[in-house]
């Protein structure tokens, strides 16, 4: 059963990843990684992580995608055009990009023992109030400083994006 | 039983009650909005318009379902197929009432409960801003574009009111599953006021609840923050080129959101299944008490009536209502009806309060709506969430 | 947290969640190099910022901590920063040059 709802998402993830990359117009692409992020919070359900995964669709699917879908919007520049590639890379582009990723498991297969195995609800470490602690002791100083980080992010695009007043 | 088997009977009850109170709330509207308009409202589908949900569906699925040919046909049926989904996920983890015993099997009223509720129903409806935006960009118009972009944009700057509004109940409350904030609002203070969060120390969450609402009111798109989908200002926003059954789908998603704010209002402010006053006052007597007046009321009108054919129908409603008030007086019956019946009473007072606004206020220019959000709405909320943790951390 | 009953004994193996990772996060370097449209470039990296997300909780599970969450919880708010400040710059590369391809903005190349 696990196994089932595991490969069902992660089909999900690797279609809409592969439409992302081969779709011309933009919104078709942020509609895929839309995609792609509401099956990786299902997936990480699964492993326990209840809080990243309400976590992932309140800010990412929730809040980063609904900017670049504004942005695709206002901007309005259709489909992209053809490039013309050199030969070498269209004929050598897919091939690496299977040794790429047959290298990475080739490589995770050598450290992880192959019985390790995830059971739904194995992990209960995931919940609010384990990462709520965790967060506000251990990690108190990385959050006040992405705090910092936000607050900087907030006003330059503010700044950036105002209209000029002469 | 099986968790599967049992899951999807409460799913299935779940989806019945739900479509048939998404139809009849409108027909609550149609005829309250009338009445506070001194006119009647619909009257002539079945007595007293009851019926006329039903010839409303009728004609919605009927009527010719248009595809223009200059509509970008992915995203335009993608867009209110994404509106309904996340309109109505939110009802399976909603709490309808406590702990049941029915048959010998014991389980909770309520489809799934979720440690992270809260957070993923929040989630959940912000997620439903793609398809109104979809909405507005697949149609092609510069005025459902409008209407979608404004929408959207509304929909995400009263986000943040909301989610401060909600946090602030939550410090008090110290978790996010449903169940056990309504467990914390158990009890009564002084033997008959009851623990709700509105009225719950350190800090009594009214200014919370009052943000909350605003907000809820902007994000369902009601009024006064509807003009992105005002019949006379944008041509009717972003879902101006979807007729018949695409239509349907975008009107029972807003209704939907509607029931969904409503129902975690009353679960964080309003102490969702708990009754008013203790149960030794005599407080499972309401029920019976509400329907048998009723019940008297429509014979007394049906002895006097004012249309011939209401001197059939009305002895008809009232055997029914007096029937409901038997109902509510059988001692097995009330473990699940009780908690059910207070509910219902909270959700249906706010959804009349919805309604009643739609009657009375005027709506916000878009500016202005933009405004009361960023600079007083999210300053309110942050303030009342600060006052909020002072009051949690110095007890 | 009640399991259902019927759940079978034999899980998932972790190595599978670390590999759909490694494959979102090729597919998410394949979308950088070979797209011009600087949106989807940006998107694309959001989209390796994910798969690293993934590998994080994986992990996470594996070790029997909670600091993989937090770490991927820091990873998306820097991403949501960065989407704020990047998606702002776009805004000002378009206003400047009317066009949203990365080869056409080259005037510092000699």
């Amino acid at each position: 059963m696990d196994a089932v709802l595991f490969l069902i998402f992660a089909a999900i993830a690797v279609v809409c990843a592969l439409n992302l990359v081969i779709q011309t117009h933009p919104i078709a692409s942020a509609l895929s990684l839309i995609g792609v992020m509401a099956s990786l919070a299902a997936i990480y359900l699964q492993l326990g992580g209840e809080f990243i995964a309400a976590a992932q669709l309140v800010v990412y699917a929730g809040a980063i995608m609904v900017l670049f879908v504004f942005v695709i919007m206002l901007l309005n520049e259709g489909k992209e055009r053809k490039a013309k590639r050199r030969l070498w890379v269209t004929i050598a582009g897919l091939p690496l990009l299977f040794v790429f990723v047959a290298l990475i498991h080739f490589m995770i297969l050598r450290v992880l023992p192959p019985s390790d195995s995830v059971k739904f609800g194995a992990f209960t470490g995931g919940n609010a109030e384990a990462i709520g602690i965790k967060l506000f002791t251990a990690y108190l100083l990385p959050f006040e400083v992405t705090s910092v980080l936000i607050l900087i992010a907030i006003v330059g695009a503010i700044v950036l994006a105002r209209k000029e007043v002469d | 039983m099986p968790y599967i088997v049992l899951s999807l009977i409460k799913l299935l009850i779940v989806v019945l009650v739900l479509m048939h109170t998404l139809a009849y709330l409108q027909w609550v509207e149609r005829k309250v909005i009338a009445h506070v308009q001194l006119r009647v409202g619909p009257r002539r589908v079945g007595p007293h318009g009851l019926l006329q949900p039903l010839a409303d569906v009728i004609k919605l699925v009927t009527k010719e379902g248009m595809l223009p040919s200059h509509v970008n046909t992915i995203f335009y049926f993608l867009a209110p197929f994404i509106a309904v989904l996340f309109a109505l996920i939110p009802m399976c983890l909603i709490p309808y009432g406590g702990d049941i015993n029915v048959f010998g099997i014991h389980t909770t009223m309520q489809v799934t409960d979720v440690s992270i509720g809260i957070l993923l129903v929040f989630g959940l409806s912000g997620m439903g801003v793609y398809g109104v935006a979809l909405a507005g960009w697949a149609s092609n118009n510069k005025y459902s574009l409008m209407g979608g972009l404004r929408s959207s944009a509304q929909m995400i700057s009263y986000e943040l009111p909301m989610a401060l509004a909600i946090a602030a109940p939550l410090l008090i409350l110290n978790t996010l599953s449903f169940r056990h904030i309504v467990d914390g609002q158990t009890g009564f203070y002084f033997g008959f006021i009851p623990k709700w969060t509105i009225f719950q120390g350190p800090v009594p969450q009214i200014v919370s609840f009052v943000l909350f609402m605003v907000a809820g009111f902007a994000e369902t798109n009601r009024v006064p923050f509807d003009l992105p989908e005002a019949e006379n200002e944008l041509v009717a926003g972003f879902h101006t080129e979807y007729s018949s059954m695409t239509f349907a789908a975008f009107f029972m998603a807003e209704y939907a959101n509607m029931i969904t704010v409503s129902c975690i209002a009353t679960l964080l402010f309003l102490g969702g299944w708990h009754p008013l006053w203790p149960e030794q006052y005599g407080s499972s007597l309401l029920p019976s008490l509400i329907f048998g007046v009723s019940g008297l009321v429509c014979f007394s009108h049906a002895a006097r009536p004012a249309r011939p054919f209401d001197r059939i129908t009305l002895p008809v409603f009232g055997v029914l209502f007096l029937g409901l008030a038997g109902l509510f007086l059988i001692p097995a019956g009330q473990q699940i009806l009780m908690p059910l019946f207070w509910f219902g009473a909270k959700t249906g007072t706010i959804l009349f309060v919805f309604i009643w606004v739609r009657a009375t206020l005027p709506r916000f220019r878009y500016d202005q709506l933009m405004g009361f959000a960023w600079t007083f709405m999210f300053p309110a909320a942050l303030i009342n969430l600060f006052v909020t943790a002072l009051g949690v951390a110095l007890s | 947290m009640q399991l259902p009953p019927f759940q079978m004994i034999a899980g998932v193996p972790l190595t599978w969640y670390l590999t759909l990772s490694a494959v979102l996060f090729a597919l998410g370097v394949a979308g950088f190099l070979f797209r011009r449209n600087i949106i989807t470039v940006f998107m694309s990296i959001e989209l390796m910022l994910n798969a690293v997300n993934l590998s994080f909780v994986a992990f996470s599970y594996k070790l029997k901590q909670n600091d993989g969450h937090i770490y991927s919880f820091f990873v998306m708010v820097v991403a949501a920063a960065e989407a704020a400040v990047g998606l702002a710059i776009i805004l000002t590369v378009f206003k400047n040059r009317q066009t949203l391809e990365i080869d056409e903005v080259s005037s510092l190349k000699d």
